[in-house]
């Protein structure tokens, strides 16, 4: 049973993390109805800029502490996503208001491409560590319950207060502010909601500084637990299947489907993998992606596909 | 049209694509607190014109090429939806558009993105609303693609005055709804211009109803404007009723005796 309860929460923290970058897709595809193939390489990106900022601040300027050169670090970083954000909009969807889906997804695919070598090339190629001082060791917990105890990490716990926090704030976003609901209504209709003065490029900038931020967190807690590293950029993939299960336009919808996969792909490995072969780990997801765009094509939670009859 | 014009477009032209030219020079005026009609049929030019005038034109890669629009005496040619909006002038897309997942509610609100008057006024400018379109008070909390083609007209309208518009750009109101709901959201249109002071630019297709309730009117006819006149000139013009509200002197006709090449010889010429 201990065991069982091990890997369920190692399941959930894996899919907490998937969960963040789902979100991120599922927020530009709400306000942009945009599939934004460049979600990875933003956290590749934010992440690297963190990692490297936070090793040249000390260097350059000689500050001590580690918290302060973190907190600084997060804050280019930050300022970087947004002047990214904008550049994009600038320079690449501006041009591209009322286009097929399709030309938009090439779009960010480009992006994607353009933003991992650019990354690359200025912060460099190797592995690089983010170390924002989260305690690394793990705690046993409900040893009088279970004989030996379970084993978790405190680090993961703290990473999930914070995407808790980041998601409640986002739904709060959406639902609430005046910013949020002309968010929901591009989403739905470019053309109306341009007819009522709601600038489409103001809200994409916004749209993409918001994914930003998401990126930033979500590549900062895998960077600390992983090292940053080119493969980051294609946890983008991992989280492919998130979204069609939660739904491509459900906030809840990435955070509760990025959790099932998560746990999902632990415990088939550990418990289906020996008696069909190892490495469901690996395939599982796509599956039941597969299995979702079958019987329930917007997902768990997605907006249901209103027609008119 | 004694009254101040409040817009003034000036032989427009508008192309499409670089290559498909729309609008061949059309010249129209509106005046400040009218109601004004462009009439026509399929692809006569009457929404090309009124994105030309909202500027929504670019989205569908068009572009006005020649000529001038003025809103009350400033050209708005090259100006942004939104800085059109703020300057008073909205339009009510053809075919609703409303937001569907939206509420209703959520959906007027979503109208008044461009002001920054405060809250107490935008919520008052909302139980205005609600009070010239009570349908839509009993289904504020239900999501606009659940409700009815009427209600979705008049939640595209009422989203629209959320904006405390000067001038609505109305297109095609009637599309796709029962006559009778047609008359009410028509009743309405000429209520809000008579007690708010809001004016009306209407593309219609519907050109009996329109004539009933605008003051003056614009036929246009492939790309171009060939009869002008007040509502009630148009409705007794000899070549409007037989054409366009299917009426001629011996009463109704039947299509088969209708002589098409009699317009093109009279208006192209």
């Amino acid at each position: 049973m201990a065991f069982f309860i091990e890997t369920l929460i190692g399941g959930l923290m894996a899919g907490m993390l998937y969960s963040l970058v789902a979100l991120g897709f599922v927020l530009i595809f709400k306000a942009s109805g945009v599939f934004n193939f460049a979600q990875g390489a933003l956290v590749l990106f934010a992440a690297l800029a963190m990692a490297r900022f936070a090793e040249w601040l000390p260097a350059w300027f000689g500050i001590e502490s580690l918290a302060l050169a973190n907190v600084l670090a997060f804050l280019i970083t930050i300022a970087i996503m947004f002047v990214a954000a904008l550049l994009i909009e600038r320079l690449v969807l501006r041009y591209l208001v009322n286009q097929e889906g399709a030309t938009l997804l090439m779009a960010t695919l480009g992006i994607a491409y353009f933003l991992e070598g650019f990354g690359q090339t200025v912060f460099g190629s190797d592995i690089y560590k983010i170390d924002v001082g989260m305690p690394k060791d793990p705690v046993l917990i409900l040893e009088n319950v279970f004989e030996g105890g379970i084993l978790i990490n405190k680090e993961d716990f703290i990473a999930a207060v914070i995407a808790a926090t980041l998601v409640t704030l986002l739904t709060l976003f959406f639902q609430k502010t005046a910013t949020g609901r002309a968010l929901r209504a591009v989403a739905d209709d470019h053309q109306a909601a341009q007819s009522i003065g709601i600038p489409l490029n103001r809200i994409w900038v916004i749209v993409w500084c918001v994914a930003g931020v998401v990126a930033l967190v979500a590549g900062i807690i895998w960077g600390s637990k992983l090292g940053v590293q080119f493969s980051l950029a294609t946890v983008a993939l991992r989280a492919l299947p998130v979204v069609i299960l939660g739904g491509l336009t459900s906030v809840p919808g990435a955070i509760i489907g990025g959790l099932i996969i998560g746990v999902g792909e632990k415990l088939s490995e550990v418990y289906l993998g020996p008696s069909i072969g190892g490495g469901i780990e690996i395939w599982f997801a796509y599956v039941l992606a597969l299995v979702f765009l079958l019987f329930r094509p917007q997902g768990l939670f997605g907006e249901k596909i209103i027609d008119r009859v | 049209m004694s009254a101040n014009i409040l817009l003034n477009v000036n032989n427009i032209e508008v192309i499409y694509n670089h290559v498909i030219l729309v609008l061949k020079g059309v010249s129209f005026v509106v005046p400040e607190g009218g109601i004004v009609a462009l009439l026509g049929g399929n692809g006569a030019g009457k929404t090309t014109t009124l994105r030309a005038v909202s500027n929504l034109l670019a989205g569908e890669r068009g572009e006005v090429t020649k000529g001038s629009i003025e809103l009350a005496g400033e050209r708005i040619e090259a100006m942004t939806p939104a800085d059109l909006v703020k300057r008073g002038v909205i339009q009510v897309m053809e075919g609703r558009h409303c937001f569907a997942h939206l509420t209703i509610e959520e959906n007027l609100l979503t109208g008044a993105y461009t002001r920054r008057d405060g809250k107490a006024a935008i919520a008052e400018t909302l139980e205005k609303v609600y009070s010239y379109f009570p349908r839509l008070k009993t289904r504020r909390q239900t999501q606009a693609a659940y409700t009815s083609g009427g209600e979705q007209q008049m939640c595209a309208i009422g989203r629209a005055l959320m904006a405390n518009p000067r001038m609505v750009l109305l297109d095609e109101p009637s599309m796709g709804l029962a006559p009778q709901i047609v008359e009410e959201v028509f009743a309405i249109v000429k209520e809000l211009n008579e007690k708010e002071g809001v004016t009306f630019l209407l593309a219609e297709q519907n050109t009996n109803m329109a004539l009933r309730y605008a003051d003056f009117g614009y036929i246009l006819e492939n790309g171009r404007i060939v009869l002008e006149g007040t509502a009630q000139e148009l409705a007794n013009n000899e070549d409007v009723k037989e054409f366009y509200l299917g009426l001629s002197s011996q009463g109704r006709k039947s299509f088969r005796d209708v002589k098409h090449y009699r317009r093109r010889k009279r208006w192209l010429a």
